[in-house]
């Protein structure tokens, strides 16, 4: 028991701020973005008390407007893009393909630092006064009209993007360089698949972010001409270039889900994924694809009734990979032995919640509908489908599927699977009602609204309450672990990867002898009999 | 009243809002069959194949690639055939705009203001006759905002610098939300108001009712004099500039070979924007006007010549 881990290895501050192992960094962005979950989640909390009156009572339009700006800029690319390949990616991809760290271990910490310097220079801006055009900074408003601190959150925004862009770049020469022998491309496990997939879409993607945020800081503070046609600018140019990044960027939100996701339902049903390069070809099909739906953002914009033709079809393109992934994770259960742990709830509530999200982006992929049901309450409550359902579903799967080997404690089965089922139901219940309001016309991102339209947010704010206590009841039990869990065994899900082949938690440099792979990743053996092990 | 024995469902009412709660219908229904199929198999096979459960789990491995091509062109196709309808619809939605009767649209933080052609003006409200094609010529004073009529299934941004026009019709009188749908500020979720359809005899009565001070086209006539623009534009000026009588809805040469037609569009661009595009012939001597007028100011100039499109130069 006293053998050492990453964990006991040392104790002092240094060497933890100063550390190069991925599974220390993964352990620092895990802190720093659980506490900007429950930061964004805050937001979300008072929006949710807000709404459930029609009239305006707990904050004025000005603080309601600096709320969902907040909760979206948080959550974003505070929480949501750094989320998985940040922590369990960290954790998990150099143990997954059995090498001693990621390609570039100090590129590694700096993308820790550049994500923390990004994330107080936006929460600067929020406390200071906060900012108030939305996580989109629509143009002009967001150049010349708004007083708040714009500039500050886009800078804040620009710095975390860097640490984006070196994550994925590190991600990328990993998976090519650092393979263990007998480590095939088709014997990589869909986990890593989807990595690669997100990561080449943070390369590609978030530069385009960082130019437009510059141009729009150029018209902001010098007057240049870019977006504001009162001094020649023209408005839908930043509409373009920014959800070029911020399409794609759903998918390197929901792309590590996904990947997530293979690894659980394999392993809980005891058998391989099916139709592995069909699911591996389809991440890499959804990264490719992602790059050409942007202007379904548009389509009441005012752009040329060709180009949203154009993009709704690309849109209805990209929904069948996806559809592809959800067909095989349901063919894998297939003469399966299924297990129902709390990370194969999670993952089945995944399922789920992706499908109808998924379903439900092809209403606004379909041009006529998306007129009335774009900007209303229906978008909000697809994305949130996607992002909340699918990611941070997918996340917490993770997060306790590899928990003991992260931690070397074993969380209480009970109280996580009783979380499990409390946020599915929590999340639905908040969601749900809100495809109604959008259907029936409520506008998002109002404060006030028709006294018509109450019914649906009250069940909404409801089920916002109990998914609140769902979230914080991992916080708990997790925490709990942490100290008084049993010690977890190498292997507790008797899984083949890699990951499960070392102690829990892994030593220092993860494997005592370099691993060989002779075999594909989901060779699981037919019954589910944990063996004891002792490490 | 089709769907109204569903609680929350109103029908639209534009020509095409049948249309667009049939389609709605269609996604609606093929999305619960693909999410029943699903949630179906899922829980048969978690209950089937739950682990403990004697059951055959032999040959699970095969014909793989039989079922993923067999999905995925089922999706194909099921997808494409909701692009086509998708389209077919919108394209009624956006189609040009016939209607002779023009109503003007100016979007401000946190206002819709309407000016009528009779010179009428209402705030957060418009008045329309009902079963009768309107054109909107809509602008915005400064940042975006969207028109959006929940009832009618319509919905278009206003986006500052540029007019948009929309053709809106209701077959039912009443009074429906106007809502404003991009995000605008401070006072967004304020940016509210109704749309009032009335019979024609009661639209009649209510455009009296309002005690039009002066229409439009004269108002804009006043600006035409006191902007300065009929110094050059007018007849037996010094300086040679195209004539504006007769212009509205010609066919205009330009300098550069290409052929405009002059709409509203092209004259408010070639009042702001005067050297983008010039008259075949003319000397590019016009001033700008743009930060010197204000959009209510345009739409009266706009308005006015328009009303002399009939006269010979």
């Amino acid at each position: 028991m006293s053998e050492a881990d990453y964990l006991n290895c040392s104790y002092t501050l240094r060497s933890w701020f100063f550390t190069t192992d991925h599974k220390r960094i993964a352990i620092l962005f895990f802190a720093s973005l659980t506490a900007f979950f429950f930061i964004g989640g805050a937001a979300a909390t008072l929006i949710r008390i807000e709404l459930a009156t029609p009239q305006a009572d707990l904050v004025s339009s000005d603080g309601y407007n600096r709320l969902f700006t907040m909760h979206g800029v948080i959550m974003v690319w505070f929480f949501l893009i750094p989320s998985i390949p940040n922590t369990l990616g960290n954790f998990i991809v150099p143990l997954m393909i059995g090498a001693r760290d990621l390609a570039f271990p100090r590129l590694n910490l700096a993308s820790w630092y550049l994500f923390m310097l990004g994330g107080c220079v936006t929460l600067f801006a929020i406390f200071a006064g906060g900012i108030d055009t939305g996580w989109t900074f629509y143009t002009p408003f967001s150049t010349l009209y708004s007083n708040s601190y714009v500039l500050v959150a886009v800078s804040g925004v620009f710095i975390v993007g860097f640490s984006s862009i070196l994550t994925g770049l590190n991600f990328i020469v990993t998976i090519h360089r650092l393979r263990a022998p007998g480590l095939t491309w088709n014997r990589l496990p869909l986990f890593i698949w989807s990595l690669y997939a997100t990561s080449v879409i943070l390369v590609l993607a978030t530069p385009v972010l960082a130019v437009t945020l510059v141009l729009l800081a150029a018209e902001r503070l010098l007057g240049v001409g870019i977006f504001d046609p009162r001094i020649g600018g023209d408005p839908l140019l930043f509409q373009h270039l920014f959800w070029f990044y911020s399409h794609p960027a759903v998918y390197i939100m929901i792309l590590p889900g996904m990947g997530v996701i293979n690894e659980l339902i394999s392993c809980f049903s005891r058998k391989e994924v099916f139709g592995y390069k069909f699911v591996a070809w389809a991440s890499l099909a959804i990264a490719a694809l992602g790059f050409l739906v942007w202007g379904h953002h548009m389509f009441v914009s005012g752009q040329s009734l060709l180009a949203s033709l154009v993009f709704s079809f690309m849109s209805f393109m990209v929904a069948v990979p996806s559809a592809i992934k959800v067909f095989n994770w349901t063919a894998t259960l297939h003469k399966g032995s299924i297990r129902f742990d709390a990370p194969m709830l999670y993952a089945l509530g995944f399922i789920g919640l992706f499908t109808v999200g998924g379903l439900t982006g092809l209403f606004l992929a379909c041009l006529a509908y998306d007129v009335h049901a774009t900007d209303t309450y229906f978008v909000v409550a697809h994305f949130h489908y996607i992002m909340v359902g699918g990611m941070v579903t997918a996340y917490f799967g993770g997060l306790h599927y590899w928990w003991p080997k992260i931690t070397g404690r074993l969380y209480s089965e009970g109280w996580a699977r009783a979380a499990a089922i409390l946020i599915f139901f929590g999340f639905n219940l908040t969601f749900f009602p809100q495809f109604v309001l959008g259907a029936e016309g409520m506008p998002r991102r109002y404060h006030v609204y028709p006294p018509e339209f109450q019914v649906w947010n009250v069940l909404s704010s409801g089920g916002a309450t109990i998914l609140a206590a769902a979230y914080l009841l991992p916080l708990f039990y997790l925490g709990y672990s942490l100290f008084f869990g049993a010690r977890a065994p190498a292997n507790p899900w008797n899984a083949p990867g890699l990951e499960w082949q070392t102690t829990s938690p892994p030593p220092e440099f993860n494997f005592v002898t370099q691993p060989v792979v002779t075999r594909g990743p989901y060779q699981y053996s037919a019954d589910f009999e944990p063996e004891p092990q002792n490490a | 009243m089709r769907h109204e024995w569903i609680p929350f469902w109103k029908a639209g009412l534009s020509p095409y809002g049948g249309d667009v709660d049939l389609l709605f219908m269609g996604l609606l229904l093929t999305s619960s069959l693909v999410l029943g199929l699903l949630f179906f198999l899922l829980t048969l096979f978690c209950i089937r194949y739950r682990a403990g459960n004697q059951v055959d789990r032999a040959n699970h491995e095969a014909k793989s690639w039989h079922w993923e091509v067999g999905w995925t062109t089922a999706s194909l196709v099921c997808f494409l055939l909701l692009f086509l309808w998708g389209a077919s619809v919108f394209f009624e939605i956006y189609k040009t705009p016939q209607g002779e009767l023009s109503v003007f649209v100016v979007a401000k933080q946190w206002m819709w203001k309407v000016q009528h052609g009779g010179g009428q003006s209402e705030i957060n409200s418009l008045h329309i006759p009902v079963n009768r094609p309107v054109r909107l010529v809509m602008a915005s004073q400064d940042v975006i905002h969207s028109f959006f009529i929940p009832a009618l299934r319509l919905k278009h941004d206003v986006v500052p610098g540029r007019y948009q026009d929309i053709e809106i019709e209701a077959n039912r009188p009443g009074r429906y939300h106007l809502f404003c749908a991009e995000y605008c500020g401070t006072d967004h979720s304020g940016m509210t108001g109704e749309i009032v359809v009335m019979e024609a005899p009661d639209y009649a009565a209510w455009l009296t009712q309002q005690q039009p001070r002066t229409p439009l086209a004269q108002e804009g006539g006043a600006l035409f004099r006191e902007l300065g623009c009929s110094g050059c534009h007018g007849i037996g000026s010094k300086i040679r500039a195209p004539l504006l009588e007769g212009l509205f809805g010609k066919p205009v040469p330009l300098a550069d070979g290409s052929t405009v037609s002059a709409d509203e569009k092209y004259i408010r661009d070639s009042i702001l924007l005067p050297r983008s595009q010039i008259a075949a012939g003319y000397d590019p001597v016009m001033p700008s006007f743009e930060g010197k007028i204000s959009e209510d100011q345009l739409l009266r100039l706009v308005a006015y010549i328009k009303s002399i499109a009939g006269r010979q130069p």
